[in-house]
This record gives structure tokens, C-alpha cells and sequence, in this order.
């Protein structure tokens, strides 16, 4: 017999008027306009461009303020506005060395064409909460200095000459990058796919696993050549126009990790790099993400694959926040009916159960009885 | 040749509108008398423009997220087309840009276009970048090296 079970509507629609007033909280206090998320909540609002995978400073604010600052739920948001729109094209790919550069540092090369550029950072900050930041104070203008002009090419550039630092990765000639949004990610996959996984992948796994293999667990002893942050321009070619057009610019974080190797059999010793290009102003996420690419390249390079970070189906499988937040918690949803039929199951293992140990509780005394 | 020049000038009027914040571009527009006559054909439309970088920045293409680009054409009563495409949702600033591309053709009108919408916003956007350089630019580490020791 199998009985449909209704019910919850008017539960769920007070439910969602109550979380309608729980988010706009105290009426006293004035509501926050998505300019002041955007400004104020900048990284807040560059992450959940980066794991949304949608680059519209705009809608993320929107869904930080209507997911009440869960972040998960708020990148769940604009993964699902995505699917609502349709694709216009590729774009040709960034230049990130005619990035308009905000940050710029390497931890390798003290004197780099471009300098030692350190940006808006938390780095060197004392980490002591300011209380002034509690009131309104205005902070002062920012310095300004005459920029030198001797440019800024990407740290890779400028050491690629000896051939102790290996090139950019180059995948077979004219073959189409892989697209995970269009066609299921099949395992093995290219660096291409997964590049694609980790840069909309969840900080705090790839953080994680990034710090794993400084641990030991799958260890490839990193250097960061470069981190750049700043603007890069995007390019479209469309059929109506016979020039690629430019849409404007989008921020992006890139990472150089350059890696100590000492060869194996297939590789000569040299400098192996992992690399990381993130939405927005999003330095962690960047850096933890050349970790894994790096770590994920073990098969390629002839490393023995020993650890969690190495393993590219663990890996990218679980990297996803909305597909992992999506199958956790299903499990809060009425599973009634799984669950009486596991309930019977495991009454009826109980009794068969509780028969043997009797059986076996009554033989001894049948051998004595017997003898 | 000298439709490549063309190209090359429409190219960087796409960028400029592209750039262009909103609002400036509506009151330059307002401002400029412009006839805004352009019939759309196409949108204003929203959609998605998958994003490509390179593997360790100049190695091969990789497809790494997804923005919101917002198009529009139009046809002008005297029979030109114009396009827009920018970043972003707005849809008014993609049918004035539209209108501003289709106008550009126009050689009675391209001179006012310069001068009135792509002039003043060119500006703004180089002031806009050369700020920001000025800022980042004094945040660069200068590197002293100090003596110790005797001699």
C-alpha cells in the first residue's frame, strides 16, 4: 500500500514570510542598498562571483542581501540565475600581462620589471580590530605617486629563457577547451576542465587541500613567482562585426606558483608551475588553487599519486559548493517512507538476530544433555 | 587599408561605450540633441559570454566563468546599423550605444558624436585610470639596502 502524504503548504508559506522578516531584521535600522554591499562588502560580493561563476557585481549583492550573508546560498543564487540566460559566445582569452594592475607581488624576485606592487592588502596589517570602523570616520585619501612607466610583464616572461622553469601549459594544438558547464566533466580530465573546476571551486576545500600538500601529504615544494591582481579587458568576435569587440573590464586574481621538482622519468629537473585565475580581488582562493593544479598535475609529471590533493576525481568531485551543499543537505528533506522501510528491515535483522543467540545460548546445554 | 582604419576607430568607440558608466552615457546622450530614432532590431537583450584565460598565462585557452553582457541593434530612418555590447545588465545604455554606433556612420553626425558623447567620456575614463594608477603606483615598494659592518 502506498499512501501519498500532503501537507506543509501553509507552513511553508508562513515559513517564507517569516524569513522575509527575519532577513530585513530590526525596521529601526535602515536596509542595505546593494551600492553598499557592492563598495563596502567588496570581497564578500567577489566571492560569490567567483564560486557563482558569473561575474555581475551587481546580481552577487543582490544575493548576498537575499541569502541574509550565507554565502553558499548566495553562490547557489546566481549558479541558478545562470541557467535562465542564454550564451552569446566565447570570448577570445584574457591578457592578464595588460592587466591594469592593483597588486602585484613576487616572493621569488625581489627587483621584477614592475616592482613590488602591494595594492589594497590585508598583508602587513597587525590584525587588531579597529573600533573606530564602528562609527563613521572618513579615512584619508588615498597617496598618489607619478607610475613608472617601465610596464609589468607575468614573472613566467621574464624567466622562461634558461629552461628551468617550464612553459605555460600548452594542450594539443586546435583542440576546443573544455566546457563542464556544457558537456559533464568525464574522468580523466584535461588541465583545461579542471582549471575550469577549481576556478569556480569551494575556497575553503581548495584552501584545505592546498594546505595538505605543504603538510606532507602530496608535497611539491611551492613558491608564489607572481600574484596579480587587477582589471583585464574582454573581448567577444561576433558574426556582425569584423573586429573582436570589447565588452569592458572584469578583475580577476592570477597566481604563478612555481614548484622545486626533481625530475622524474619522464621530466628532467626543473621549476614545474601551477596556476590560478580567480574572479575578482580573491588572493587565497588564487594561490590555493595553483596548489591543486599543481598537485593534480602528479600523473603528468610521473609523481607517484599518494595523496587526497593528487587525486583528481576526490578532487574536483568534491569541489563544487552547490553540488555538495545540494546533496548534504537533501538529507533534511521527508525521507518518511525510506526510512520506515530501513525501520522494518532492521526489526526483522534484530529478531533473526536475537534467534541465533538464543540457538546459540541453548547448545551448550543440548551437548551436555546429550552426553 | 583604410577600412581598416575604420574598423580599428569603430572598435574603439565600442570600447569606450563599453566602459562608459551608465549614467554619464544617458546625460551626455540627453544633452547632446542627438535624434534618438533608431528602430531596434535586435534586443536589448541579456545573456552570457563564457570567459576564456590561458594555462600559466599565455599557454592555451581555459574556459574559467561566465559574465552578463547586455546587446542591442539598430536601424537608423536613413538605413545604418548600429550595435552595442557591454558587460553588465543595462539596457538602456546598450540601445543608446547602439544608437550612438549607428549615428558615428552618419558623416553629418559623427563629428558631434566625437565631440559631445565620446569625447567627454574618453576623458573621464582616462582620468578614472590614470587615479588609479597614481594610487597603486604609490604603494611600490622601494628597496634600500642597509649597511652593516665596518668599511
Amino acid at each position: 500500500m502506498y499512501v501519498a502524504v500532503k501537507g506543509g503548504e501553509a507552513a511553508i508559506r508562513n515559513a517564507h514570510r517569516l524569513l522575509a522578516d527575519r532577513r530585513r531584521g530590526d525596521r529601526s535600522v535602515p536596509a542595505l542598498t546593494l551600492e553598499q554591499v557592492m563598495e563596502q562588502l567588496a570581497l564578500a560580493v567577489d566571492r560569490v562571483m567567483a564560486e557563482g561563476s558569473l561575474y555581475d557585481p551587481g546580481l552577487a549583492a543582490l544575493a548576498i542581501k537575499q541569502a541574509r550573508g550565507d554565502m553558499i546560498e548566495a553562490i547557489f543564487l546566481l549558479r541558478a540565475y545562470r541557467t535562465t540566460l542564454p550564451r552569446f559566445g566565447y570570448s577570445r582569452p584574457i591578457d592578464t600581462a595588460k592587466m591594469l594592475v592593483e597588486r602585484r607581488v613576487s616572493a621569488t624576485f625581489k627587483d621584477l620589471p614592475g616592482g613590488q606592487v602591494l595594492g589594497p592588502t590585508f598583508d602587513y596589517t597587525h590584525r587588531l580590530l579597529d573600533p573606530a570602523l564602528a562609527g563613521d570616520e572618513q579615512p584619508e585619501e588615498p597617496e598618489a605617486r607619478e607610475p613608472a612607466q617601465d610596464g609589468m610583464p607575468r614573472v613566467s616572461e621574464i624567466l622562461a629563457h634558461e629552461g628551468l622553469i617550464e612553459e605555460d601549459g600548452f594542450l594539443s594544438d586546435g583542440e576546443e577547451p573544455a566546457d563542464i558547464t556544457r558537456t559533464p566533466p568525464e574522468f580523466p580530465l584535461g588541465r583545461d576542465a579542471r582549471l575550469q573546476a577549481l576556478s569556480r571551486g569551494d575556497e575553503g576545500f581548495l584552501l584545505a587541500l592546498g594546505y595538505s600538500t605543504q603538510r606532507g601529504f602530496g608535497r611539491n615544494h611551492p613558491f608564489v613567482g607572481e600574484v596579480r591582481i587587477g582589471e583585464v579587458e574582454i573581448e567577444l568576435d561576433v558574426p556582425e562585426l569584423d573586429f573582436p569587440v570589447p565588452l569592458g573590464r572584469i578583475r580577476v586574481t592570477e597566481c604563478q606558483m612555481v614548484n622545486q621538482f626533481k625530475g622524474s622519468m619522464k621530466v628532467p629537473p626543473q621549476f614545474t608551475r601551477g596556476y590560478g585565475l580567480v574572479f575578482g580581488q580573491s588572493e587565497r582562493k588564487a594561490m590555493a588553487m595553483s596548489l591543486c593544479d599543481r598537485a593534480l598535475r602528479a600523473e603528468e609529471l610521473g609523481e607517484d599519486i599518494v595523496a587526497p590533493a593528487q587525486d583528481e576525481e576526490f578532487v574536483i568531485s568534491h569541489s563544487d559548493n552547490v553540488q555538495a551543499t545540494g546533496f548534504v543537505e537533501h538529507l533534511k528533506l521527508p525521507h518518511y517512507v525510506d526510512f520506515q522501510a530501513e525501520l522494518g528491515l532492521v526489526r526483522q535483522m534484530r529478531s533473526e538476530f536475537e534467534e541465533r543467540r538464543q540457538a546459540a545460548a541453548n547448545q551448550p546445554e543440548r551437548k551436555e544433555a546429550a552426553e | 587599408m583604410r577600412e581598416d582604419d575604420g574598423s580599428r576607430r569603430r572598435r574603439e568607440a565600442f570600447a569606450v561605450l563599453a566602459a562608459a558608466p551608465a549614467e554619464m552615457l544617458a546625460r551626455l546622450w540627453r544633452e547632446s540633441g542627438l535624434p534618438d530614432e533608431g528602430a531596434l532590431l535586435r534586443g536589448p537583450e541579456t545573456g552570457l559570454v563564457a570567459l576564456r584565460g590561458r594555462i600559466g598565462g599565455g599557454g592555451s585557452p581555459f574556459n574559467f566563468g561566465e559574465a552578463t553582457v547586455t546587446r542591442a541593434s539598430v536601424k537608423l530612418p536613413s538605413g545604418e546599423i548600429g550595435h552595442a555590447y557591454a558587460l553588465g545588465r543595462d539596457r538602456e545604455k546598450a540601445r543608446i550605444s547602439a544608437n550612438i554606433d549607428a549615428l558615428r556612420q552618419k558623416p553629418d553626425f559623427a563629428a558631434a558624436v566625437e565631440e559631445k558623447i565620446l569625447g567627454p567620456l574618453r576623458r573621464e575614463l582616462q582620468e578614472r585610470d590614470e587615479q588609479r594608477r597614481a594610487e597603486i603606483a604609490a604603494t611600490r615598494v622601494e628597496f634600500f639596502t642597509m649597511v652593516r659592518g665596518e668599511d
